[in-house]
């Protein structure tokens, strides 16, 4: 239904988020950091990305940024992964144009829960 | 109600003897050998067994029975077992072999002292099968072969030092 | 639908165990008394951030927990908050092993050691609470709640409903939010009624439709936690200005603030009961650090069912087999007609048979080649470990860490290696005072170096240190029985004599090297490899080891010889020459045997016939036979045979397997004609020709 980009360094939670949301439908590209997801982004189209923050090259904060700043994803739904301790993160994000966070750690139902919910 | 199990027989010096079928990898005519250097007497080497190194023991030698000439009629049985979790093979010359036979196990008795023609550390039992007595090998104790020195006394470990020259 | 996690833990384990080297090798290139680089400190901080953040997901709660607090401590660290030191960076690489152990057992199914992770749990506890970071939030534990609800925790009683103010700003639609979203979502709740408030919408034509001019007056109807209304504005709440009262009747006397932003005061309230001090364990923290014992990290053998192979290797083997299926059929189609006339044809593919499968089996053994870094790669840790508890500095160096050996000798080489290391840093290297004042530089070197020569693997294991005492060793075997006081020995059979079971010099056996593994187990491992080892050493000046190892492990090379009835193998790489030697250069020399001068040296006689109690041999005098000349680690000597025979390439097979080791012997091979021939180990056959001359 909807074309999602999932940016994560750990291959275990591509992996899983990919696999709970295809399985409602949805495709699902992966970016390995901020830098590919940026370049992912620029390259395709997608309804709403969801990004971890803590990555090698280009962290999730950075990309949201620049994501905003592109034409095409000023409104689109952007998500962070986030633990819970980090509310200065969250902050750091909505600043950047973060839609919203997922709290880490969550269990896919929940994921697919907050995604849909974005997706309208 | 019993627990029935299949023992090859065979003779060795006029004495009848069996291990448990389950021990037996087949059964062959003897091949050259190729000589074990400095191995105890009974061992008489190895052959090549489709590609895998087997060894093989005199079984009349072991039990220190007298030797026979080998010639084409003399026979090999190919024993089998599980060693400390490897499948290990190892053949042992005997005279000829006889039957397989089906055997009530729990009918099969301890031994009793022989004597020493025989060397009863390697008989794990007696089972009777028609009117001969079998004496039951113990396939494992057979097969695991000790280092030399506790078989026959011969001290490797000579107070010369280990190293030669270099 | 429930998604089955388990299908991802395999992975999770995998990148888990990488993330856990990076932390180790980042902590261990970890210099206290430098500044430190951020970006270095948050590339650990990741990887502990990733493993959390994973075993949380999937589940793995014990490990979730003992990592926050790692992570916790490296975010102090990486954002400058604290500065490391030697005591937190021990702390961390002990709970990186730990985390490691416990990440093992989990993946077997097994449960965690609680002690230890209690251990290192109460132990980061204890730095933690050491320094007065400030309290961000990053210091809340047990806290889990999302932030909006952190403050009012006065806990609201569920009313019959709630009226909620909502106005947007512009930023609210900026960041991908909308209000329909945040509708359906209170609908879900209960019954909603909206009401939109058109007050701030401009004329048509100055509308910018990137921008909210709306308001809302909302009425939720029906039982619903404050709560719950506080999550469906969580992500906007900066974003807009609302307002929740209770509706109707069933309100509580308690105020309520129509703000219902999260206060920051409110929040270290919240804080405050769950940062208890934890038991306090006075010492214990820099106790612990030191107490982990430096464990045989070496034991654990990774799982050598699989291996990771370089794609080219693949494709090339597949061109491989392609060549040698096209040879087949050639001379499949030889072989149905065949006339002698073809016979040229016939030698020609049997030619190229041979040479393809010798291709392809040096291409099948390259795919089970890794480079030695496997087994160097432990020892960066090992020596850091080793040299922090015995108190000597020592520098590692590794050399030829991409030599590739055979996966085997990867998997069995490593227990040897540790016990040699070991060996060196407790009895061959210094203290730092011992070597200043014997004029050395206070920092000992041990090098481990790797390379491959005339088709074998070369392992060193060098150091600096003290070297072997000769006269001490002689001592110590005679005190152990192990020589005749009386016997003469060179040097270098004195330092042989370390290889003797039972045979030790250190005064008390240390925890680390006297563990009753001793250097005959460590010789036994190398032959069981095919292997030998070899000691030099100059006393005051250092110790070098080398390892030599057959290059494969499965094919030899080989040069038959005959010996009476009896054909035995020399590996071809040992032989030098083959001569007949004139029994007039026959010698003896005390201690060695029978010897026969070769140029310049004299070189001990192995006589095969005698050593091997072989009847039938054509040749008694040297005149008789042949010497081949070969050499082995520990230097040349000549095999006396009686005939030379073929050369063949053939394939080793194990006389462990159903037999038991032999000395002198290396294995054994099966010839062309189905018959069984033993290959000859040098090292061995020259211990048994002076044991049988002074036997």
């Amino acid at each position: 239904m909807a074309r999602i980009l999932t940016v994560d360094d750990s291959s275990s939670m591509r992996q899983m988020v990919s696999f709970a949301l295809s399985s409602a439908g949805h495709q699902v590209v992966e970016a390995v950091d901020g830098v590919d997801g940026l370049n992912k982004a620029k390259s395709q189209t997608f309804d709403c990305v969801i990004t971890d923050v803590n990555m090698p090259n280009k962290d999730g904060i950075s990309l949201i940024k620049d994501l905003r700043a592109l034409p095409n994803y000023k409104f689109i739904p952007l998500l962070m992964l986030t633990t819970e301790s980090g509310a200065d993160k969250k902050q750091a994000g909505k600043a950047a144009g973060a839609t919203g966070w997922i709290v880490k750690p969550f269990n896919p139902d929940q994921l697919l829960k907050t995604v849909q919910k974005v997706l309208g | 109600m019993a627990d029935t199990i299949q023992l090859l027989s065979f003779s060795l010096a006029n004495e009848q003897y069996a291990v448990n079928i389950l021990n037996v990898q087949e059964i062959r005519s003897l091949e050259p050998v190729t000589r074990i250097p400095n191995a105890p007497v009974h061992e008489k080497g190895v052959l090549n067994l489709r590609g895998v190194i087997v060894p093989i023991i005199d079984l009349r030698e072991k039990f220190s029975l007298p030797r026979l000439t080998y010639n084409a009629l003399t026979v090999v049985v190919v024993l089998q077992c599980q060693l400390q979790d490897t499948h290990r093979v190892m053949g042992m010359i005997v005279d000829s072999v006889s039957d397989v036979v089906d055997v009530d196990s729990a009918l099969i008795q301890k031994t009793p002292g022989f004597g020493d023609k025989v060397n009863t550390d390697y008989i794990k039992g007696l089972a009777s099968s028609d009117e001969h007595m079998l004496m039951l090998l113990d396939v494992e104790k057979l097969m695991n072969l000790n280092p030399i020195e506790e078989q026959t006394g011969f001290n490797e470990n000579r107070a010369h030092g280990t190293g030669g020259q270099s | 639908m429930a998604i089955d996690l388990a299908q991802f833990h395999q992975v999770f384990f995998e990148e888990s165990f990488e993330g856990l080297d990076v932390m180790e090798s980042g902590l261990l290139a970890i210099d206290c008394n430098e500044p430190v680089d951020l970006e270095d400190i948050n590339t650990i901080f990741r990887a502990a951030h990733s493993i959390k953040g994973g075993s949380g997901t999937f589940g793995f709660h014990r490990v979730s927990e003992f990592t926050h607090g790692l992570e916790t401590l490296l975010d102090q660290m990486r954002s400058g908050q604290r500065q490391p030191d030697q005591r937190v960076v021990d702390c961390l690489l002990g709970s990186v092993d730990c985390l490691r152990t416990m990440l093992e057992a989990m993946q077997q199914g097994d449960n965690a050691n609680d002690a230890d992770v209690a251990r290192y749990q109460a132990a980061i506890d204890a730095i933690l609470d050491q320094q007065n970071a400030p309290v961000s939030s990053a210091e809340e534990p047990a806290a889990h709640l999302p932030p909006a609800e952190a403050v009012n925790s006065a806990v609201e009683s569920p009313s019959s409903g709630w009226r909620i103010a909502f106005s947007p700003r512009a930023q609210l639609l900026q960041r991908g939010n909308d209000p329909v979203r945040i509708f359906r979502e209170l609908d879900e709740l209960g019954e909603l009624e909206v009401a939109p408030d058109f007050i701030g919408l401009p004329e048509f034509g100055e509308f910018d439709p990137e921008i909210c001019y709306l308001s809302w007056r909302l009425e939720l109807a029906g039982t619903v936690d404050r709560s719950a209304l506080e999550d469906v504005f969580a992500w906007v709440e900066d974003d807009c200005d609302f307002a929740i009262q209770p509706l109707g009747a069933a309100q509580s006397c308690t105020d309520v603030s129509p703000q219902v932003s999260p206060e920051p005061s409110a929040e270290s309230e919240a804080v405050a009961p769950a940062t208890d001090a934890p038991p306090a364990k006075d010492t214990s923290d820099v106790d612990v650090a030191k107490v982990k014992t430096v464990k045989a990290k070496a034991d654990k053998p990774k799982s050598a069912a699989t291996i990771r192979v370089d794609t080219q290797k693949i494709d090339h083997l597949i061109n491989m087999v392609g060549e040698l299926v096209i040879t087949q059929s050639m001379l499949g189609m030889l072989g149905e007609n065949f006339t002698l006339d073809k016979l040229d044809a016939l030698q020609n593919g049997l030619a190229q048979l041979e040479r393809h499968t010798r291709e392809l089996q040096e291409s099948v053994m390259s795919v089970r080649m890794m480079p030695i870094s496997f087994v160097f790669g432990r020892f960066p840790r090992l020596v850091h470990d080793l040299s922090a508890q015995l108190g000597k500095k020592i520098e590692l160096k590794l050399i030829g860490e991409q030599t590739e050996v055979d996966k085997t000798v990867v998997e069995l080489i490593a227990d040897p290696l540790v016990h040699l290391v070991r060996n060196s840093l407790d009895h061959g290297i210094e203290t730092s005072v011992e070597r200043v004042n014997a004029g050395k530089s206070e920092t000992g070197q041990l090098i481990l170096e790797a390379y491959q020569r005339s088709g074998q693997i070369i392992i060193e294991v060098k150091d600096d240190g003290r070297g072997l005492n000769a006269d001490k060793l002689r001592a110590k075997a005679i005190e152990k029985n192990l020589i005749d006081p009386q016997q003469q020995l060179t040097q270098q059979q004195i330092y042989e004599l370390i290889f003797a079971p039972g045979f030790s010099t250190a005064e008390a056996l240390t925890d680390i090297s006297g563990r009753g593994v001793g250097m005959d187990v460590v010789r036994r491992n190398i032959q069981s490899l095919g292997g030998s080892i070899h000691i030099d050493s100059e006393q005051g000046q250092g110790t070098r080891i080398a390892i030599h190892l057959p290059l494969t492990l499965a094919i030899l090379d080989g040069q038959s010889v005959a010996v009476g009835h009896e054909t035995y193998i020399i590996p071809l790489n040992a032989i030098i020459e083959s001569i007949n030697v004139d029994d007039s250069k026959l010698n003896r020399v005390a201690g060695v045997g029978e010897t026969f001068k070769l140029r310049e040296e004299y070189l001990p006689i192995v006589r095969l016939q005698r050593v091997f109690a072989i009847s039938g041999a054509k040749a008694s005098k040297l005149s008789e036979g042949l010497v081949v000349v070969v050499e082995g680690p520990e230097g040349r000597c000549g095999l006396f045979v009686d005939d030379l025979l073929g050369q063949q390439q053939v394939v080793i097979k194990s006389l462990d397997a159903n037999y038991r080791p032999v000395e002198g012997i290396s294995g054994a091979t099966i010839l062309g004609d189905g018959s069984v021939a033993l290959i000859l180990d040098i090292p061995g056959l020259l211990r048994l020709s002076v044991r049988e001359q002074y036997g």
